[in-house]
C-alpha cells in the first residue's frame, strides 16, 4: 500500500508539473458515493462513543498518527514515519516513544497540523470527567509532550514493549486544539456542534450531520494527496438491518457500500447470485467462543455465592471437571457450525488468539474435527454415565447444561445445533437468549449480563484493536475474575484461574523481542483452550459489500474499513 | 314497538312458558349464519390439525437435519425444511399449539380485563376519572422497557415455581394481556357513555332495576360489537406480539417454534424458501380469518332484531 | 363543557407528573445499559468513566429532579429564546436534556426527526382513514354481500399480517423485480420542483402503503360493527317510516351514532402517528421519531426514552380529552359528572 501510495505521489506530481489535467487525477470527478451501515452513527467524534459505526463514520474525516493497513501492518497517516528502538523513535528502555510528524499537512480549514493537536487530543482523553471510550489506547501513559512542533513524544509509566497504543488506529485520532479547546473534561458533552462537525485531515469533511441518521460528507480541498478522493461527496446513510443493506446494495443496486453482513450464507450467496457486488471479507481476531462457567451458578445458591469464585472454594458442580469440558468441545462439529451461519465469513478455529499468523498456535488443530466416540468415551471413563432418560449423571448431578447468548438469528440457529450435537453425547440443554443491550450491558444490578455469567455456558464473539495480544491475553489472569469486589469488571469471564497463565501474562509484559512475544501468546492460548475454560468455535471475518462499479475497496480487519476510502474510485 | 333493543325481547318468550333458553335462541341463529359456520369449521379443523397433526406427521420439531436444509416441499417434508434442516410441518404444527393457546388466553385477558374497566368507568361516573387515567397510563409506557423490567423481576421466579415451559407461558400471557386492553377499554367506555343515556336504560332504572342487571342484560349485549372486533384484532396482535417477545428474549426458547416467530425468522428466506413464510403467514390469517367470522355470527345471533327476523 | 375542559386540564397536571415518575422509575429499574452497544474490546474501566461522565453515579432522586428541572424549565426557555430570538438569563450555562449516545439536545433530535414521521406516517394514518370509513360504511349497509366478504377477507390479512413482512414484500416486488420504488428513504431530500416532488412521492409510496393497509384493516372492521348495530335501532326505522330518503339516514342518523367508536380509535391512533411507526421506519430507513426511540431504547439512552415517552403521554391524555369532548358534540345526551 504504501509502495502504491509513493507512485501514485509520484505521478500525480509529475501531472502537476506538466500542467496537464488528467481525468483520474483529479479530485472529486467520480461524483458521488452511497454507503450503508445498517446502525447509524451517532457521533463523529469517536473519543465519545466506541461504537464501530461511529469510529468508521469518523475515518472519514479524522486521521490517527499511524494506523493498520489491511495485511495487519503499521503504516504513518500523519506521522512522517514509524518510530521503532531500531531508528532511536523508541527509548531504549522502552519508556517513551517519539513520533515525528508530517510537516505538509493542514486541517480541512487551512490552517497547519502540529504537534499541539497531538498534545491536547491525548489530554482530552485523559481527562477523567469527559469518559473517554479509547481510554485504553492510552494505558500506562504519564505525559506527552511537544518536542517541537513536528515532533511528539509520549512517555509511559511502566516500560512498554509495545509503545503503539495512543493514536495508532482510528479509534483514537487527533482532534484540532483549535475546534476542541473549549470541549475538555465535563464539557465535552455540550459541544455538539463540534462533535457532529469535527474539522479533520482526512480526505472529507463534514457537511451535514444527522445524528443515528445520515451523515452527508464531501471532499476535503485541503487534502495532503492530490487527486483524491475520487468521490466528491459521500452519503453515509444508517439504520435499518443487515439483510436489507445486503439487498440494497446486491439486489437493487441503490448503494455502493454495505457494512457488516452478517447473515445467513444462502439469503447472501442468493443475492451476490444478481451480479451486481461483491463481498468483501477480512480477518482480523474475532473469534465466537462458547465460555464454560468454573464456578457454580446453581440459582439457590443466592447472589452472595451464585457463580463467584471464592477464592476456588464454589466449583461448578460438573463443568470444574476436565473431562466434561474436554467431552464437550470434542462433540461440537465446527464446520456445520460455519456453514450454517457464516459461509465466506467464518473459518473453523481452535484458538482464541488467531491472528495475527505469527501469534496462531498449532497446537491444538485436533478440535477440528468432531469426534462423538472419543467423547463418549471420556465421559465413561471419567464415571459420567447415562441415566434413565438418556442424560448423564454421576453422584446424582446431571449434565444439563443452561446455555446463553444474545439475541441474534444466527446465534440462535448456532445454539440448536450444539444442542443436538451435545444431545447425541448424553448431555442435556436449555437454550436462552437475551437481549444483546442487556446481555451486554453493564447494568450491576442485572442478573442477565455476560460478566454475572448465571448460566452453565455461554456464547459471543471478542477480539481486541490494533494486532497485539499482550493485554488482550491479560484478561484471563486470575485477578481478572468478576466478582462483587470489582464491580463484575474482570475479563475473566470463565472465572478460571491458572498459576502458569498468571506467570506467562507477567513474562510477556517485560518481554520486547516479538519472537518470544509470539511464543508466550501462544503459550497462553494453549493453556485457555485445551483446559477448554474457553472452547474457541469460529474464526469471524468482517464482511461487507459493494457495488461492482466502485473500485479500490481493500478490506481492513485490522482498522476502519474505510480505511483506504481516499483510493476508492469508479 | 320494542324499547329496548336486547334482553327484554327474551323475557316474554319466557313467560309464554315456551322452553327455549337465551342460548338456545342464540345457537338456532348461529346454526343458520353460513360465514360463522364456515369460520368454525376452518377454526376446527386448524385446531383438531394441530392438536392431532403431531401424531400423524410424527417428524420431530426440534430436529436439525443439517443435510436436508433449505429444501423445497417433498414427500418427506411437505412443507420443506429451514435453514437447519428442521422440518417446517411438524414447526408449523408444533408452534400452532403454543401460538394458538397465547393467542387466546392473553386475548382473553386483555377483553376481560377491557370490557371491565370499559363498563365500570363509561357506567359509573365516579370511577371515570380514575379509571380512565390509569388507561392513559398504561397507553404511554413504553413497552419494551416494561418487558425488561418484567423479565427481569419474575422470569427466575416464575420459572422456578411452574418449570420453564409454564412459567414462561403464564409471563407471556400476562404480559400481553395486561400491554393491550387499553383500546378495548377506551371503545367500550365510549360506547357505555352513549349507551346510559338510552331510553331502555333510563326506563330500566326508573322501574328500579338493579345496576348490575342493567349491566349484564342492557348495556353489555348492546357493546358486544366492538368487544368481538376486539377479539379478532386481539387475537391476531397477542400472536404476533408473541413473537416479538421471543426476539427480546422473554418468550419461549429460541428453538422453540411458534407461527410468530416462524414468520419472522423466515423473512430473510422469502426468496430462498418461500413455504417457510407462506405457511406460517397463512396459518396465522386463517385462524383471524375464521375467529373473525365466528365473532360476526356470535354478534348477530345474539342481537334480538336479527335472530327474530 | 368549558367546566369539565377545565376540570381535565387541570387534573392531568399530577396525572402527567405521577406518569413522568413511573416512566423515569420504569426506565431506571430496567437491565440495559448505555454501555451495553459499545464494543467488547471497551475494558471495564473505561466503561465506568462512561457511566459516570452520563451521571449514573448520581443516586435516583437527583437524577429524577434534575430531568424535571431541565424538560419543564431550562427546555421551554430555550425555546422561547429561539422563537424570539432573545436571551433569558445564564443561556450557556443552562443544562439541556441531553442523550446518551449522541450527546446532543434530546429537543433538536425530535425536531430534526419529526417532518419525515409526520409526513410518512400521518399520510399513512390519514389515507388508512379515508379508505376505511366507506369500506366500513359499504361493508355494514351491504352486510355479507361479496364487497363485504372480500372487506372482510382484506382488512383480516392487513391485519394479521404483520408490517415486517408486508414491507418485505413490497421491497421484494416494487424495489427488486419491478425496480420502480427506492427501498431506502433519503430523510435529505428536498422538494424544489415537479421532478425532485415525483421522487419524493416514490420514496413514500411504500412505507404510506404498508402502513394505511394495517391502519384501514383495524378501523374499517370497528366501523363496520358500529353501523351494523345502528342499522337495526329504532330510530332508524322510525327516520325512514318518516320517508326520509335513505342517503340522509344513512349518512346523518347512522353515521353520527357509529363514529363513536372510529372517533375513540382516531384519538388513540392520533398519538402513535408522532410517535411513529418503529418497525416500519426501520424497514424503509426512515428514521423518524419511531426509529429514534427504539434505538433509544436498545441504546438505554434514558434521557431520550424518558423524554419521547412523556412526550406521547401528554399527547394521549390530550387526544383522549378531545375524544371525550367530540363524544358529547356526536351524541348531545352523553354528560360527564
Amino acid at each position: 500500500m504504501f509502495g502504491k501510495c509513493v507512485i501514485g505521489l509520484a505521478i500525480a506530481a509529475l501531472a502537476v508539473a506538466m500542467l496537464s489535467t488528467s481525468a483520474q487525477a483529479e479530485r472529486g470527478s467520480d461524483g458521488h458515493l452511497k454507503i450503508l451501515y445498517w446502525q447509524a452513527v451517532s457521533t463523529v467524534n469517536p473519543y465519545l462513543s466506541g461504537g464501530t459505526k461511529d469510529i468508521e463514520a469518523a475515518s472519514l474525516v479524522l486521521e490517527p498518527l499511524a494506523r493498520y493497513d489491511d495485511s495487519g501492518t503499521m503504516v504513518p497517516a500523519l506521522a512522517a514515519d514509524i518510530p521503532t528502538v531500531e531508528n532511536g523513535g523508541v527509548a531504549a528502555d522502552l519508556m517513551s516513544i517519539t513520533w515525528p510528524l508530517r510537516q505538509d499537512i493542514v486541517w480541512s480549514d487551512g490552517t497547519p497540523f502540529t504537534a499541539a493537536d497531538v498534545v491536547f487530543s491525548a489530554e482530552y482523553c485523559l481527562n477523567e470527567e469527559m469518559g473517554c471510550n479509547p481510554l485504553s489506547s492510552f494505558t500506562d501513559v504519564t505525559g506527552v509532550e511537544a518536542v517541537d512542533d513536528h515532533t511528539v513524544r509520549i512517555h509511559f509509566g511502566v516500560a512498554k514493549p509495545f509503545p503503539y497504543g495512543p493514536f495508532v488506529g482510528s479509534n483514537a485520532p487527533i482532534l484540532q486544539k483549535a475546534q476542541f479547546e473549549n470541549c475538555a473534561g465535563a464539557r465535552a458533552q455540550t459541544c455538539t456542534a463540534q462533535n457532529f462537525g469535527p474539522i479533520g485531515t482526512g480526505p472529507f469533511k463534514v457537511d451535514e450531520f444527522r445524528a443515528n441518521d445520515v451523515v452527508i460528507f464531501s471532499a476535503n480541498e485541503n487534502y495532503r494527496e492530490p487527486g483524491k478522493p475520487a468521490f466528491a461527496t459521500v452519503t453515509f446513510k444508517g439504520g435499518g438491518d443487515a439483510t436489507s443493506a445486503a439487498r440494497a446494495v446486491l439486489s437493487t443496486g441503490e448503494f455502493d457500500y454495505a457494512w457488516n453482513l452478517q447473515i445467513e450464507p444462502e439469503v447472501l450467496e442468493q443475492m451476490v447470485a444478481n451480479g451486481q457486488g461483491t463481498l468483501v471479507a477480512g480477518f482480523g481476531t474475532m473469534v465466537e467462543r462458547l465460555v464454560v462457567n468454573q464456578t457454580d451458578n446453581d440459582p439457590d445458591l443466592g447472589k452472595d455465592k451464585r457463580s463467584l469464585y471464592l477464592g476456588g472454594t464454589n466449583p461448578h458442580r460438573f463443568l470444574s471437571d476436565p473431562a466434561v469440558r474436554h467431552a464437550l468441545s470434542l462433540a461440537i462439529d465446527r464446520q456445520i457450525l460455519v456453514d450454517f451461519g457464516y459461509g465466506a465469513a467464518g473459518q473453523v478455529t481452535c484458538n482464541v488468539l488467531p491472528a495475527p499468523p505469527v501469534y496462531a498456535s498449532a497446537a491444538n488443530d485436533a478440535c477440528m474435527t468432531q469426534n462423538i466416540e472419543e467423547a463418549n468415551r471420556i465421559l465413561d471413563e471419567a464415571g459420567w454415565l447415562p441415566g434413565d432418560d438418556g442424560v448423564r449423571e454421576k453422584d446424582g448431578v446431571r449434565l444439563s447444561i443452561l446455555y446463553q447468548t444474545s439475541t441474534n438469528s444466527v446465534r440462535q440457529g448456532t445454539q440448536a445445533l450444539i444442542k443436538q450435537m451435545w444431545g447425541q453425547i448424553g448431555v442435556e440443554t436449555e437454550l436462552r437468549n437475551i437481549d444483546a443491550a442487556v446481555f451486554f450491558g453493564g447494568d450491576p444490578a442485572s442478573s442477565d449480563t455476560y460478566m454475572k455469567f448465571y448460566a452453565d455456558i455461554q456464547m459471543y464473539t471478542n477480539n481486541f484493536d490494533g494486532v497485539d495480544p499482550e493485554a488482550y491475553m491479560a484478561n484471563w489472569m486470575c485477578s481478572e475474575i468478576p466478582g462483587p469486589e470489582n464491580q463484575w469488571l474482570g475479563g475473566n469471564i470463565a472465572r478460571a484461574c491458572n498459576a502458569e497463565y498468571d506467570a506467562l501474562a507477567a513474562e510477556i509484559a517485560v518481554t520486547a523481542s516479538l519472537e518470544e512475544r509470539a511464543a508466550i501468546a501462544r503459550r497462553m492460548n494453549d493453556i485457555i483452550v485445551q483446559n477448554q475454560y474457553i472452547i474457541p468455535l469460529i474464526w469471524r471475518a468482517k464482511i461487507s459489500a459493494h457495488a461492482n462499479t466502485l473500485k479500490g475497496v481493500r478490506m481492513n480487519p485490522w482498522d476502519s474499513e474505510l480505511w483506504n476510502i481516499a483510493d476508492w474510485h469508479r | 314497538m320494542p324499547a329496548t333493543p336486547s334482553g327484554s325481547l327474551t323475557a316474554p318468550s319466557r313467560a309464554t312458558g315456551r322452553h327455549r333458553s337465551l342460548w338456545m335462541d342464540v345457537w338456532l341463529a348461529f346454526r343458520n349464519h353460513t360465514g360463522a359456520l364456515a369460520g368454525a369449521g376452518v377454526f376446527i379443523a386448524i385446531a383438531l390439525a394441530v392438536a392431532v397433526g403431531p401424531l400423524i406427521h410424527t417428524v420431530d420439531p426440534h430436529y436439525l437435519d443439517i443435510l436436508a436444509k433449505n429444501q423445497g416441499p417433498s414427500l418427506k417434508h411437505p412443507m420443506g425444511t429451514d435453514n437447519l434442516g428442521r422440518d417446517t410441518l411438524a414447526q408449523v404444527l408444533a408452534g400452532g399449539r403454543i401460538s394458538l393457546a397465547v393467542g387466546f388466553t392473553a386475548m382473553f385477558i386483555a377483553l376481560v380485563l377491557g370490557t371491565l374497566v370499559g363498563v365500570l368507568a363509561g357506567f359509573f361516573r365516579g370511577l371515570d376519572g380514575l379509571l380512565m387515567r390509569l388507561t392513559d397510563m398504561f397507553l404511554a409506557l413504553p413497552l419494551l422497557p416494561l418487558l425488561l423490567v418484567v423479565i427481569m423481576l419474575f422470569r427466575d421466579s416464575l420459572r422456578a415455581a411452574f418449570g420453564p415451559e409454564t412459567g414462561i407461558f403464564l409471563l407471556v400471557v400476562f404480559i400481553i394481556g395486561i400491554t393491550s386492553w387499553m383500546q378495548t377499554a377506551r371503545i367500550v367506555r365510549g360506547d357505555v357513555l352513549a349507551l346510559r343515556e338510552r331510553e331502555f336504560v333510563t326506563a330500566a332504572r326508573s322501574i328500579g332495576t338493579r345496576r348490575r342487571r342493567i349491566i349484564t342484560r342492557h348495556i353489555l349485549p348492546n357493546v358486544l360489537s366492538p368487544i368481538m372486533v376486539s377479539a379478532t384484532l386481539g387475537i391476531a396482535n397477542a400472536i404476533i406480539t408473541e413473537s416479538a417477545l421471543s426476539f427480546l428474549g422473554l418468550g419461549f426458547p429460541p428453538d422453540f417454534p411458534t407461527w410468530g416467530r416462524l414468520l419472522f425468522d423466515g423473512a430473510n428466506f422469502i426468496s430462498v424458501t418461500p413455504a417457510r413464510v407462506l405457511w406460517p403467514g397463512l396459518a396465522i390469517s386463517l385462524t383471524v380469518l375464521s375467529v373473525n367470522y365466528i365473532g360476526d355470527g356470535l354478534r348477530d345471533a345474539l342481537d334480538p332484531r336479527l335472530r327474530g327476523a | 363543557m368549558t367546566h369539565y375542559i377545565v376540570r381535565r386540564l387541570l387534573f392531568a397536571v399530577p396525572t402527567l407528573i405521577a406518569i413522568s415518575f413511573i416512566l423515569f422509575a420504569l426506565l431506571d429499574l430496567a437491565p440495559n445499559d448505555p454501555t451495553g452497544q459499545l464494543p467488547l474490546t471497551i475494558p471495564a474501566e473505561a466503561r465506568e468513566q462512561i457511566r459516570e461522565s452520563l451521571g449514573l453515579g448520581q443516586p435516583f432522586h437527583i437524577r429524577y429532579a434534575r430531568w424535571m428541572e431541565q424538560f419543564f424549565v431550562n427546555e421551554p426557555l430555550n425555546l422561547i429564546e429561539q422563537a424570539f430570538g432573545i436571551e433569558i438569563g445564564d443561556s450557556e450555562s443552562r443544562l439541556r436534556v441531553r442523550s446518551w449516545a449522541t450527546r446532543s439536545p434530546v429537543v433538536d433530535l425530535i425536531i430534526e426527526r419529526l417532518p419525515q414521521t409526520l409526513w410518512v406516517v400521518g399520510l399513512s394514518y390519514l389515507i388508512g382513514i379515508l379508505i376505511a370509513v366507506p369500506i366500513g360504511i359499504v361493508s355494514a349497509y351491504r352486510q355479507y354481500s361479496w364487497f363485504d366478504q372480500l372487506g372482510t377477507f382484506v382488512s383480516m390479512i392487513g391485519f394479521s399480517v404483520p408490517t415486517f413482512f408486508t414491507g418485505l414484500l413490497a421491497i421484494i416486488v416494487f424495489s427488486v423485480a419491478l425496480q420502480w420504488l427506492p427501498s431506502i428513504y433519503d430523510t435529505t431530500h428536498r422538494v424544489t420542483d415537479l421532478a425532485s416532488f415525483w421522487l419524493q412521492i416514490k420514496q413514500m409510496a411504500m412505507p404510506v402503503m404498508v402502513l394505511a393497509l394495517f391502519n384501514a384493516a383495524q378501523i374499517s372492521r370497528f366501523m363496520r360493527a358500529a353501523v351494523l348495530d345502528n342499522l337495526t335501532q329504532d330510530y332508524v326505522r322510525t327516520a325512514r317510516a318518516k320517508g326520509l330518503r335513505e342517503r340522509v339516514v344513512l349518512f346523518i342518523h347512522v353515521l353520527r351514532n357509529s363514529l363513536i367508536p372510529v372517533v375513540t380509535l382516531i384519538a388513540l391512533g392520533i398519538p402513535t402517528v408522532f410517535g411513529g411507526a418503529i418497525i416500519t421506519e426501520k424497514i424503509f430507513r426512515v428514521n423518524g421519531i419511531g426509529e429514534l426511540l427504539i434505538t433509544a431504547i436498545q441504546g438505554a439512552d434514558i434521557p431520550l426514552v424518558q423524554t419521547l415517552s412523556f412526550l406521547f403521554a401528554v399527547l394521549i391524555v390530550l387526544f383522549n380529552l378531545i375524544a371525550d369532548v367530540l363524544y358529547g358534540v356526536l351524541d348531545p345526551r352523553i354528560r360527564y359528572g
